[in-house]
């Protein structure tokens, strides 16, 4: 609740300031002139431009690779500079295993991304998991490509 | 295998789903068939056209339906209609061969109470059946006989009456009863088929709970699509469904009335719950809750009860499905590295692994006649259904795919049912569809189902259901 009251204030604050300042470069340009403009800092469209909002895994696994690990802790780090915000880590599968068993490795999916950013400090009360097992690709198609990028978990703030 | 019983059992099959006021009688044999020659030795009553369909691949029996006689106001050719009904059910389980009506020598408006034998000899029929409706006040009747042409004898003689609205259903029971005394074992054609529905694109795909008759007809979605739902399976006696819903973003096992259109959550759990399964007496529901990074089997009472906690591995152990006598449960684990099939007692204890081939064993559904368990196997480029006794031997590939996931037996174990997908031409997800495809547990038969969207995760009814 408090976060979207945030999040609505600090929308109103950026339209105010692009009101106030009609130059007539800001449109056409872009040079380095321009408001300051871009993800609200502690949204969602933050987490997912500067952070990285997903962590990927190979086919029937949940461990975390390097560069999971690294997304991760920094996931951990802009969480420690927002601490009002909470998170669900949502986990993925691509459809190259049962309805069900990937239900359950989704959920094991999530729950790795979870305990890492515990250790990492976040209080595991900031967080929470779901699993959709093959049921939200982000990729529509039908190779190792698409497969690769549905095999994951998402984090997105609540 | 035994011959046909001497009496078929009309009113108390009639089931659950409400065929208000619905009736059966027995028909006496018309006097002139009396004066029929009878059969020449042998049981009195048993059929010649009856056979062994325990047998590898019997040719199919050859039948005539004409349309039955008669009509309503509302639908003048209702007998015709009805036969239509029959027809479809017997030619679909590959198991008779309906003839042509344009190769019938006698009509069926000339038809009296006796067939014309030669006639029916002429064209190689073995069993006729004939049937005449009439309007019954508010209801109809609807008499149905099956003649065993050979012989020259009346097989079966019966009369239902019901609303008219149930005129399908009873087609299909009629149709039960001549699978049944033609082949001395219970149909399956009165029963029918809970899905899910799936439309909109792969990753924004709206998913509702269907139900259709088996064969397609009478298709109605029962949710709305607000939320994810999943895995529906019958109750094996009551109007239930048990099967998981996303609704409030809180993934669980739900309880759906049929009835009512009421649905509950079945038992609080801290976990995701899902995969659930009645078990055989309906008192009982199994299913997989997560926790930590495995998922544990349960076994709950259906008011919610906690009853005990079946595996405890720290791997995934799901889609338990019980054998019909309740004494054993079957499913999947990766406790072994990767997915394989296993069997323990219903109490959780003798655990043992009996998928031992290439690839990855999931979704073990044990046959009501609990012969066979079928499952699906994965491997890397295809996928496959295929049908094992519960002791691991025996195994047959049944039908194979890019994607063919999550086989559910009929009624009388005969016929599986599971979905097939294609895959995706492109990365926008052209050419992606989902189909309920059924197969005959011989592999013969392949079906694809008539659904109004694409369907996934089908789940057959019981008999009269």
């Amino acid at each position: 609740m408090n976060i979207k009251i945030l999040g609505a204030f600090a929308a109103v604050a950026l339209l105010a300031a692009c009101n106030q300042t009609p130059t007539p470069t800001t449109a056409s340009t872009g040079s380095g002139a321009v408001a300051p403009s871009g993800p609200v800092p502690g949204s969602e469209q933050d987490l997912v431009q500067n952070v990285g909002d997903r962590v990927f895994y190979a086919f029937d696994k949940s461990n975390l690779s390097d560069e999971a690990k690294a997304t991760l802790t920094r996931q951990a780090e802009w969480l420690k500079k927002y601490p009002q915000v909470q998170v669900q880590l949502a986990g993925n599968c691509d459809d190259r295993g049962t309805e069900e068993y990937n239900l359950a490795l989704g959920q094991r999916r999530a729950n790795a991304a979870r305990d890492f950013l515990v250790a990492q400090g976040i209080a595991a009360s900031r967080i929470t998991t779901i699993s959709y097992g093959k049921d939200r690709p982000t990729a529509m198609g039908d190779n190792e490509q698409a497969w690769a990028q549905n095999r994951n978990s998402i984090t997105a703030v609540k | 295998m035994s011959i046909i019983g001497s009496e078929f059992l009309p009113p108390s099959g009639l089931g659950r789903r409400g065929l208000i006021a619905a009736s059966a009688t027995t028909l006496a044999l018309p006097a002139a068939a009396q004066q029929a020659p009878a059969p020449a030795a042998g049981k009195p009553g048993a059929a010649s056209a009856v056979i062994d369909v325990n047998r590898a691949r019997a040719a199919p029996i050859p039948i005539a339906i004409p349309g039955f006689a008669g009509g309503t106001a509302a639908n003048p050719n209702l007998g015709r209609d009805m036969a239509a009904v029959v027809t479809a059910d017997l030619a679909n389980c590959g198991l008779f061969k309906p003839l042509d009506p344009a190769s019938f020598l006698q009509a069926a408006a000339t038809m009296g109470d006796v067939p014309k034998w030669s006639d029916w000899k002429a064209i190689g029929a073995q069993a006729l059946v004939t049937g005449r409706v009439q309007a019954s006040g508010a209801q109809v009747r609807v008499e149905f006989r099956l003649w065993d042409v050979l012989p020259e004898q009346q097989i079966q003689g019966t009369a239902y009456t019901t609303g008219e609205a149930n005129w399908r259903r009873i087609s299909h029971i009629i149709a039960d009863v001549i699978y049944s005394r033609l082949l001395g074992e219970k149909g399956y054609f009165d029963s029918r088929v809970i899905y899910i529905s799936g439309t909109g694109p792969r990753n924004r795909r709206v998913k509702r709970l269907a139900i259709m008759d088996q064969d397609g007809a009478n298709n109605r979605f029962l949710s709305d699509g607000s939320w994810l739902v999943l895995t529906p399976r019958f109750h094996p006696t009551r109007d239930e469904i048990a099967f998981m819903s996303y609704a409030n973003n809180r993934p669980r096992v739900y309880i759906f009335d049929l009835g009512s259109g009421r649905q509950r959550m079945l038992g609080e759990w801290r976990g995701m719950t899902f995969a659930p399964r009645f078990s055989p007496d309906g008192g009982k529901v199994i299913l997989s809750e997560t926790r930590g990074g495995g998922s544990n089997i349960y076994v709950v009472d259906l008011d919610g009860g906690r009853e005990a906690q079946l595996t405890n591995s720290g791997a995934i152990d799901t889609s338990p499905c019980y054998s019909p006598d309740g004494s054993q449960i079957v499913f999947n684990s990766d406790r072994g590295g990767d997915q394989q099939l296993y069997l323990m007692n219903a109490d959780g204890s003798n655990v043992r692994r009996i998928s031992f081939g290439a690839g990855r064993y999931a979704t073990p559904v044990w046959s009501p006649r609990g012969d066979l368990i079928a499952y699906t196997r994965l491997g890397g480029d295809a996928w496959n259904i295929g049908v094992m006794h519960p002791d691991g031997s025996g195994e047959r590939i049944l039908s194979q795919g890019f994607a063919v996931e999550g086989p559910t037996f009929c009624p009388n174990g005969r016929v599986i049912m599971f979905w097939r997908e294609t895959p995706a031409r492109d990365s926008r997800g052209n050419g992606y569809s989902a189909r309920l495809v059924s197969v005959d547990i011989t592999g013969f038969d392949e079906r694809v189902a008539t659904t109004p969207t694409d369907a996934t995760d089908p789940a057959w009814s019981p008999l009269g259901a």
